[in-house]
């Protein structure tokens, strides 16, 4: 144990990512997501292809050394779109669920915080939100919203909402009346200082966990709303809406379809495999909860 | 139990109604104008104008609401302009369809969820947990959609085993219902056999641990007894409270199931009358399944409270 010392954050952050990825199946997720992540950030530098490049003499072309996983109908490459596809994915996914623990962690901690009507109130609402099946919601805002990615995000987003505000406003319960929160009161501590610097903080593993999780299953929705042709506007390149252009093929060709599945597949459960690490790390009484 | 039984009640009569006003403005948050939205483009000054009034978009909005559930109450549900016909006769001949395959598939999954949950925690850490395991994480990931036209392709296109569209319910012709609802009713139900298999597992799991299981074991009963009888009452309590949530994943999911087996249920209406814009049908869909859902969670907390003493005193 000598090597702690001078900078005690990095060992800290050390010891964290030791514990993390003390199991192996950890590892294997985290570097699914990695490497999505990469291949949507170096989208432009790693495509073989322009995505939205048409041939239509490539059109359904099987693979070949130049286009690895074959063309689609308008003959664009589907390797190219596949990588494309992963910036979609996790660009909806990301911002959705940031909009979602935004709303939603303001408005469970108001909720828990000063309880009363307001938290019956919020709880109703979100009571109400959570009634609705995920993908009807997410129609139905879609009626008011439009489609296209923007709005894939907001409606996401907002659909996510209530897991956050559920989670938040038990936390805050349960600490509310903790004594270091009474000490800060006495000490004379607004209320939204209190909420913000102290209850806050207590509350970010759990938020930290649901987060990553989210992100999956916010990536399968988007992918079954493009599916539906609910989603993001063509000629933008979604696993979801390549599933749909590619399974009448499936027999004769069945890359175009298979490839997209695959990998939304791969990417939330690397998703899922690091939120369960995380949860065991960051916070092991959740087991089964989250 | 009988306070307990009030007061979620009424929670859930407060929940219909915030539903009942988010699908209300839905005509109204929409862009554009509510008398197109409700009747589509193509209509005359004249036909405007009495819509106009009969939608009483004169009153104020509060009024307008009162109206609208006034109508509701009395069945009317207002006209689909894409199907020319009153939204309630699509609801009524499509919403048995939608619950009869979540039915079918919640049953399903609760069961093979349950069995294969028992079945990994008993053999925990052997080759038969870590496959019921590893089936359980992909079932939970795999995207029912795109499972559903794999099995499609295969089973139904490609070695034409079984039809690849439309339904029957089995009180018609059962052979033929049964041949239709397998690959629609299997695609619907894997994501919920994966999440019951884990929630099992891991209740099942905690239970084992529990000292009067120890105890059940130390006077000589027999394994499969002791799971059984003392185990498996107890693990099976947080199962209930996932079939509420099961039922509304699984209807969830009919909105892609139904438009790719082309099956006339609820989730297939919603999907067009949102393409084709059709508000007062959206309205109805969402209304409606929502309503069911909201009655199924009743069910589920009533019935928790009942097997779960300690959450009716809360």
């Amino acid at each position: 144990m000598k090597s702690s010392g001078t900078k005690p954050s990095t060992s800290k952050i050390r010891k964290f990512f030791k514990r993390l990825f003390a199991r192996k199946i950890v590892i294997f997720g985290a570097v699914l997501v990695v490497v999505f992540v990469l291949a949507a950030l170096l989208a432009p530098y790693i495509s073989p292809h322009d995505p939205y490049k048409q041939n239509l003499k490539l059109s359904f072309a099987k693979p070949s050394a130049q286009h690895v996983l074959g063309n689609d109908e308008l003959g664009r490459d589907i390797f190219s779109r596949i990588i494309y596809g992963a910036r979609t994915s996790l660009a909806i996914g990301f911002v959705a669920v940031m909009i979602a623990a935004g709303c939603g962690i303001l408005l469970g901690l108001v909720a828990g915080y000063l309880g009363g009507m307001v938290n019956s109130v919020i709880s109703r609402v979100m009571d109400a939100l959570m009634s609705i099946p995920a993908i009807m919601l997410s129609l139905g805002l879609g009626i008011i919203f439009g489609a296209g990615m923007t709005s894939l995000m907001i409606i996401l987003g907002l659909a996510t909402v209530p897991t956050y505000t559920r989670l938040m406003s038990a936390q805050v319960l349960a600490i509310r009346n903790s004594d270091f929160i009474n000490a800060e009161r006495v000490l004379g501590a607004s209320n939204i200082r209190i909420m913000f610097s102290h209850i806050l903080p207590n509350c970010l593993s759990p938020i930290i966990v649901l987060f990553t999780m989210n992100i999956g299953g916010t990536i399968l929705a988007e992918a079954s709303l493009s599916f539906l042709g609910l989603g993001v506007k063509a000629p933008m390149a979604s696993w979801g809406a390549m599933v749909n252009e590619g399974y009448s093929r499936l027999i004769t060709n069945p890359v175009f379809a298979l490839a997209p599945g695959i990998c939304i597949m791969l990417l939330v459960l690397g998703f899922n495999i690091l939120g369960d690490g995380l949860r065991d790390v960051l916070d092991p009484r959740l087991r089964g909860s989250i | 139990m009988a306070y307990f039984i009030a007061k979620r009640l009424m929670q859930s009569v407060v929940v219909i109604f915030i539903v009942s006003l988010f699908t209300f403005l839905l005509a109204y948050l929409m862009p554009g104008d509510p008398v197109y939205a409700m009747l589509g483009g193509d209509i005359t000054q004249e036909q405007y104008d009495m819509a106009y009034k009969e939608m009483n978009l004169d009153k104020p909005i509060y009024l307008r609401y009162v109206n609208w559930c006034a109508d509701l109450i009395k069945g009317d549900f207002g006209k689909s302009y894409k199907y020319r016909m009153p939204v309630i006769d699509l609801i009524k001949t499509r919403l048995p369809v939608t619950m009869y395959l979540g039915g079918l598939s919640i049953i399903i999954s609760t069961a093979v969820g349950i069995l294969f949950g028992i079945l990994a925690a008993t053999k925990r850490g052997k080759i038969l947990d870590t496959v019921i395991t590893f089936l359980a994480n992909l079932g939970a990931v795999m995207p029912l959609f795109w499972l559903a036209v794999l099995g499609m392709s295969l089973f139904a296109m490609h070695l034409k085993w079984l039809p690849s569209y439309g339904f029957t319910f089995p009180t018609e012709d059962f052979v033929k219902s049964v041949r239709q609802t397998i690959l629609p009713v299997i695609a619907l139900s894997v994501g919920a056999i994966a999440s019951t298999t884990r929630q099992m597992r891991s209740s099942m799991l905690e239970v084992i641990q529990q000292d009067y299981i120890r105890t059940a074991r130390a006077k000589g009963l027999k394994e499969s007894r002791v799971i059984s009888k003392h185990a498996l009452k107890n693990a099976l309590i947080p199962i209930v409270t996932l079939t509420g949530m099961s039922f509304r994943n699984v209807v969830s999911g009919s909105a892609s199931i139904e438009i790719i087996f082309s099956i006339a249920g609820t989730g297939q209406l919603l999907v067009t009358s949102v393409l084709s814009k059709d508000v007062a049908t959206t309205q109805a869909c969402i209304l409606i399944v929502a309503i069911v859902v909201s009655i199924a969670n009743l069910i589920v907390d009533i019935s928790y409270g009942y097997l779960d003493p300690r959450i009716r005193i809360q």
